[in-house]
């Protein structure tokens, strides 16, 4: 059996560009500001915790690819180059990177524009748009400014799903095909989406961003930080509802110590949490909740648990953290971490995004 | 656990085909289709599930379900939820579960290739929300049905049994990409059976969105032709059940064929053209062939991408005829878009299924409108129904943001 490392972070969220800015956020504990979502026919707005704007121009931005993305995309990618920043040597030719981009509502605002723009006049829907509402235009445009990517994959389901991203990578690692394997987790707002989620959840606040989590076999890229172990994949059926599900993924990881953490992925929901609550009643350490503080980011909030756990034991804080993925509708894998060799002085980002370069 | 898995096992395990089921627009099961794909008939017609009276081109190879559906474990509730597509892979589902005579279980992994997804289910949802705001009835169903991992649990509802669900969305390679995916987890071990495959219907903004990029045929979809002018839009699904040769001996199930080899590479070239050349799908085609221990000289069949487009098909071309070198000159290549349109992610899997007939019952699928060929073309394109000898076929799929991905299948004899 090969020992996976963590050998990169990268993430963007509400808190900002880059892991420290998620950092500071989960460290404060303080749940950001919320903003006013218009959604057409309401006059009370809906409620978002977008990313901000970043600091300066992205220089990726100016890579033929990404000229006419979509925020997801931008997103996926200043994740992505964050996370690879310190293991991708030179110009990266031969540095084989597999990529995996999970998504759940995807590129919805191109989609959105370009079927607003069908049901207008379809002899007139924009072709620049159409070809960004694809699930698979983040990985293609992340693959491009990546060049050496041999084996890219688009996944998508509930947010239980990127931890079947990382399975994937990990495979693709131990057949050696890739050198390291990014997995992202990337969602993007547009009302449709928040006023979707609005019918199951209505104190959710929808936010978007990405994350991504670089993995390797190499143990000369190790940032201190494991993956130790992926549970079984407890799918939702007609025989085992969600909080079944989630009781059978907790079993499977191990029982408490107090060096370690849990990053669950409550929302502050007592209906829409209750089954993770319940898999957790036993839990008496401590915990990072990155959605009460980040918001409902389906996806990217299924990485920046992820993220938040590899940082927390990269930082020494820890010795481990386990991450609690109870997908909304699909399935509930858990995802476990633990302090490993340090070999990477600095795992997360210290400069600001604007110095992400491709 | 899904990390740490038990040692790859050495060598890895046959991986066999032992149901398959398929829905085109030429018929609901092997048989009607068979029939059909080996005379090279065509089933387009106007689409009129939605608008298309400001399109350039209005007609697609658009499926008959049929009244009923098969009897399943699914209640009268969750059958009226379904949408086109998930009535699609219901049907193609049902076809090869019954074939295959697997039994419920705790723990058959499902993989599954779509594009779209529920996006027809998506287009309600928005016009509701948009047309009327304040009126919430049916929105939260939509919501749920909407996504694709939904519809697979609608499968696993139906035929009664449990397991984790991949929805691989590659584009149009999602299809192959699944299978290929499938593949890859009964030969690493995970897994001694998956019910894997692809589906996506005809939905108005994927059909906007090919006629605003002008890639929609206004005549009729003629891959590898000089004269081609688009491709054509389809919808179906298809389904297989694979599992390893020790487990359908076990069962003394029937083996249809067996899949030795699946390659995937990545074209950087452009989000929606390939490059020039085709050093993606030579790519693809080159690491399948490794896969699979087999040479251009042992394929007897090659079912092309061929999606009729001036760039898809020249790339592809290219690609095909640098593969095959001097078997280029005798080699057998159709695309099966030509008769039932581009099925995007069910494309791949129905084109799996296209192959496995073929290795099954000994004949080629033609392309009738096919007449003058691209000057690319180092190989020969099926023109007329024939009878063949085909041991091996190799089947390409390649999609919209650059993953491209090719299946290879033996006959099982």
């Amino acid at each position: 059996m090969s020992r996976v490392f963590v050998c990169g972070l990268g993430s963007v969220s509400p808190a900002g560009w880059g892991v420290e800015a998620l950092r500071e956020a989960l460290e404060r504990n303080a749940a950001l500001p919320i903003q006013p979502l218009m959604r057409p026919g309401w006059q009370k707005p809906l409620n978002m915790r977008p990313v901000p704007n970043p600091p300066v121009r992205l220089p990726f931005l100016a890579h033929p690819h990404m000229r006419r993305t979509s925020p997801i995309t931008q997103y996926a990618a200043a994740a992505a180059l964050e996370a690879v920043k310190k293991v991708r040597p030179g110009d990266g030719a031969h540095f084989r990177i597999g990529i995996i981009v999970c998504l759940q509502t995807g590129c919805v605002q191109f989609s959105s524009r370009f079927f607003e723009e069908t049901l207008e006049n379809a002899a007139t829907a924009s072709p620049l748009l159409f070809p960004e509402t694809v699930f698979a235009a983040p990985a293609c445009h992340v693959a491009a400014l990546l060049e050496n990517t041999p084996l890219v994959c688009t996944l998508t389901g509930d947010a239980s799903s990127y931890a079947q991203g990382l399975a994937l990578g990990i495979d693709w690692l131990q057949e050696g095909r890739v050198d390291a394997c990014l997995a992202i987790g990337a969602e993007e707002i547009h009302w449709l989406s928040a006023d979707a989620l609005r019918h199951f959840n209505r104190r959710a606040i929808i936010s978007s961003g990405a994350a991504a989590l670089c993995l390797s076999l190499n143990p000369e890229w190790s940032s201190g930080v494991e993956l130790e172990l992926i549970t079984d994949v407890h799918s939702y059926t007609a025989l085992a509802d969600r909080r079944l599900a989630a009781k059978k993924m907790r079993t499977q990881l191990p029982a408490q110590d107090q060096a370690e953490i849990l990053c669950d992925g409550l929302v502050e929901s007592p209906r829409a949490d209750a089954p993770e609550t319940d898999a957790w009643a036993g839990w008496n350490g401590p915990r990072l909740s990155p959605k009460r503080v980040l918001g409902e980011g389906l996806m990217a909030a299924a990485g920046w648990q992820c993220v938040a756990a590899c940082d927390v034991i990269a930082s020494g804080k820890f010795n481990a953290a386990n991450v609690s993925l109870v997908g909304a509708n699909q399935q509930a894998v858990g995802v476990r971490f633990k302090q490993g060799d340090r070999i990477i002085s600095d795992l997360s980002l210290s400069t600001p995004a604007g110095s992400l370069a491709p | 656990m899904l990390f740490p898995k038990n040692s790859f096992p050495a060598p890895p395990p046959r991986v066999v085909i032992t149901g398959a089921g398929i829905v085109t627009s030429l018929g609901q099961g092997w048989k009607p289709n068979a029939a059909a794909f080996r005379a090279g008939k065509t089933g387009f017609r106007p689409v009129t599930h939605f608008d298309v009276s400001q399109q350039r081109v209005k007609t697609a190879a658009v499926v008959d379900l049929p009244a009923v559906l098969p009897a399943t474990q699914l209640t009268e509730r969750q059958k009226k939820r379904l949408d086109r597509a998930s009535m699609m892979l219901l049907l193609a589902a049902h076809e090869a579960w019954q074939q295959s005579g697997w039994k419920p279980c705790g723990h058959l992994p499902v993989v599954l290739g779509t594009t779209a997804g529920g996006m027809t289910i998506g287009e309600e949802y928005f016009r509701q929300a948009v047309n009327l705001p304040h009126h919430h009835k049916g929105q939260p169903t939509r919501v749920l049905h909407y996504q694709s991992h939904i519809q697979a649990r609608m499968v696993l509802d139906a035929l009664g049994f449990a397991g984790p669900i991949t929805i691989i969305s590659n584009a149009c390679a999602s299809g192959t990409s699944a299978i290929g995916e499938a593949w890859e987890m009964i030969r690493r071990g995970q897994t001694d059976r998956v019910l894997t495959g692809g589906y996506d219907a005809l939905s108005q903004m994927v059909f906007s969105g090919f006629d605003s990029l002008q890639t929609l045929s206004p005549t009729s979809c003629r891959p590898f032709d000089a004269h081609r002018d688009g491709l054509a839009m389809g919808e179906g699904a298809a389904v297989l059940a694979l599992e390893t040769l020790e487990s359908a001996r076990q069962r003394e199930a029937g083996i249809l064929g067996e899949i030795i080899g699946y390659g995937t590479s990545m074209d950087r070239h452009h989000l929606t053209q390939p490059h020039p050349e085709g050093d993606a799908a030579y790519q693809a085609m080159q690491s399948a062939c490794t896969s699979a221990q087999v040479t251009a000289g042992d394929v007897d069949y090659i079912n092309a991408h061929g999606t009729g487009t001036p760039l898809n098909d020249q790339a592809e071309a290219k690609a095909i005829s640098r593969w095959a070198g001097n078997r280029a000159g005798n080699l057998p290549v159709s695309s099966t878009k030509a008769g039932i349109g581009h099925l995007l992610g069910g494309a791949g899997s129905v084109e799996a299924v296209v192959c496995l007939m073929c290795l099954r019952e000994q004949w080629l699928p033609p392309e009738l409108a096919f007449e003058t060929p691209d000057p690319a073309c180092a190989f020969r394109v099926v023109a007329r129904p024939e009878d063949a000898f085909v041991k091996v076929a190799l089947s390409n799929s390649f999609g919209f943001g650059g993953v491209n991905a090719t299946l290879i299948m033996r006959r099982w004899s």
